[in-house]
């Protein structure tokens, strides 16, 4: 039986025709949209790779059927950056090495822009620790990660400081 | 995977009768269902996705005093819940304590219940496992048994139940309100999990259809805002099941013990209340000697399943720094390692 469910993805409206209803939020993303910066590394929500925004909250798109998902508004690494101008998280990973090798990389910048959406680590290193635990890094790269996280942090800060003066 | 049918019910009736066919079962955010599905542990001929249904996201404060916590909402949206975590803030800290910020932003409250064991032999389908299928055995028995149960277990099953939400839960005496084929039923939570016996392939009490509404805390769980407290071992320090963990919730009043709630996780196949060593604490001062009498009576019948006795004197120092950290009084805000006992807390005293 064939099952038609409409995404929101990166702001564009998206319909498929799901002829399995098998079919993760990942799959769907990388392998109908070619949306590859989504990545799939354990396949089993412990490794955080696969993170992305479903309606505005960040969830492991490997543990999220896609036909469950039908009508939700899906944000993924594509979609952070607006042109050529990137995400402040983004800028964030690169000035402060917050990556090695790079695969868990979209999946850390999608949790982190989740986290601070979330408002609940602000700019203590501890509770991003604490905060950004589902998604592993083999290289090791956590501390440049923290700190990326923390300057990210803080431009929202000085941003809401100089709207509230 | 295997194959299965996808089934969205418009109503909370059109989901109690699909699911009610032998081989369905619900579907709510999938974290565990769907990794048990893709290592064919779960093979469900049938989902019944409950995440439409309108009506089960809300948390209600009910004119009596009790707080009705609908079975969809998230583990984070409750967490995160201010007049929530500020009411009922062990049960707040275990949430936080569990899994990581993106599955709790998915997993919900009725789901959290009703997760399965992390036993390895469960999750493996080549060992012998009489939760998964039954007359099978048990490799967990003669096998890698170090975080299995102390408590409640059998021959039959040594599993533990996995669940932190459940342990406070427990303690504050929650209710869990179920749709099924004959109607609407509540049951306390600690009649919803069965211990193993010679069936540990039943866990649940709920029969085939059964749909969970709503968990209520009843308004005495009000009580014990300020003196509460949620500690869990587990071997890292963030995302890691429970080896041990307890919910301590104390009423002090002039000086005295007027109530104390214990209730343990990590040690049975279903959290553990510990009403014998919450009797002891009744009338009593808030010491060091009555916390390790209440921990003794709380571990009085358990028994190592395997290399896990360490696990017996484990649950005590955590039942007795719990009852400490909750005597002191519930932090202001829940600590950046939440429910951790090694994290440096104001009021702190070693067991």
């Amino acid at each position: 039986m064939n099952h038609s469910i409409s995404l929101t993805v990166n702001g564009a409206r998206r319909d498929f025709v799901l002829d399995d209803p098998r079919v993760m939020l990942l799959d769907l993303l990388r392998e109908r949209l070619h949306l590859t910066g989504t990545k799939k590394g354990c396949d089993r929500g412990q490794c955080g790779a696969c993170t992305i925004l479903v309606d505005g909250k960040r969830i492991n798109s490997c543990l999220a059927l896609a036909i469950s998902h039908d009508g939700a508004d899906i944000l993924t690494i594509e979609g952070v950056a607006r042109g050529d101008q990137l995400h402040p998280v983004q800028a964030a990973f690169i000035a402060h090495d917050g990556f090695q090798c790079g695969f868990c990389t979209p999946g850390q910048i999608m949790s982190a822009i989740g986290m601070m959406q979330e408002a609940q680590a602000g700019n203590d290193p501890e509770r991003i620790r604490e905060c950004m635990s589902g998604n592993l890094c083999r290289c090791g790269a956590y501390a440049g990660i923290v700190d990326a996280v923390l300057e990210a942090q803080a431009g929202v800060d000085e941003t809401n400081q100089r709207r509230s003066a | 995977m295997k194959q299965f049918d996808y089934v969205r019910p418009a109503t909370v009736a059109e989901a109690v009768a699909a699911a009610a066919q032998p081989g369905a079962t619900y579907l709510a955010a999938g974290t565990n269902l769907l990794d048990l599905m893709k290592g064919n542990i779960s093979r469900p001929d049938r989902l019944v996705d409950v995440t439409h249904l309108d009506g089960l996201d809300q948390i209600e404060r009910l004119a009596d005093g009790s707080l009705r916590i609908g079975a969809l909402v998230s583990n984070a949206d409750l967490a995160h819940d201010a007049e929530f975590a500020k009411t009922y803030p062990a049960v707040a800290e275990a949430l936080l304590s569990g899994a990581s910020a993106q599955l709790r932003n998915a997993a919900t409250v009725g789901g959290n219940l009703l997760q399965r064991t992390r036993c390895a032999y469960f999750y493996d389908t080549a060992s012998r496992c009489n939760k998964r299928e039954a007359g099978s055995g048990c490799d967990a028995r003669g096998g890698e048994n170090r975080t299995h149960a102390v408590l409640g277990w059998s021959e039959s099953c040594i599993a533990t139940h996995p669940s932190d939400f459940c342990v406070p839960l427990l303690a504050l005496d929650a209710i869990v309100e179920i749709e099924g084929r004959n109607g609407r039923r509540e049951i306390a939570l600690d009649e919803l999990h069965r211990l193993p016996g010679h069936t540990p392939e039943r866990e649940t009490v709920l029969e085939p259809g059964d749909l969970i509404l709503a968990v209520r805390l009843p308004p005495a769980a009000r009580g014990f805002a300020a003196h509460a407290r949620y500690l869990k071992v587990r071997e890292r320090m963030s995302y890691a099941f429970a080896i041990v963990s307890a919910a301590a919730a104390l009423r002090i009043e002039d000086g005295k013990v007027a109530e104390a709630r214990l209730a343990l996780g990590g040690v049975a196949a279903k959290p553990w209340r510990a009403r014998a060593a919450e009797d002891v604490l009744r009338g009593v001062a808030p010491t060091a000697d009555a916390f390790q009498e209440a921990a003794w009576r709380a571990l009085a019948d358990a028994k190592p399943s395997g290399d896990n006795s360490y696990k017996i004197e484990l649950a005590r120092r955590i039942v007795v720094r719990a009852l400490t950290l909750a005597a002191a009084g519930t932090p202001a805000r829940i600590p950046a390692l939440p429910a951790s006992p090694f994290a440096s807390t104001s009021g702190a005293i070693h067991a």
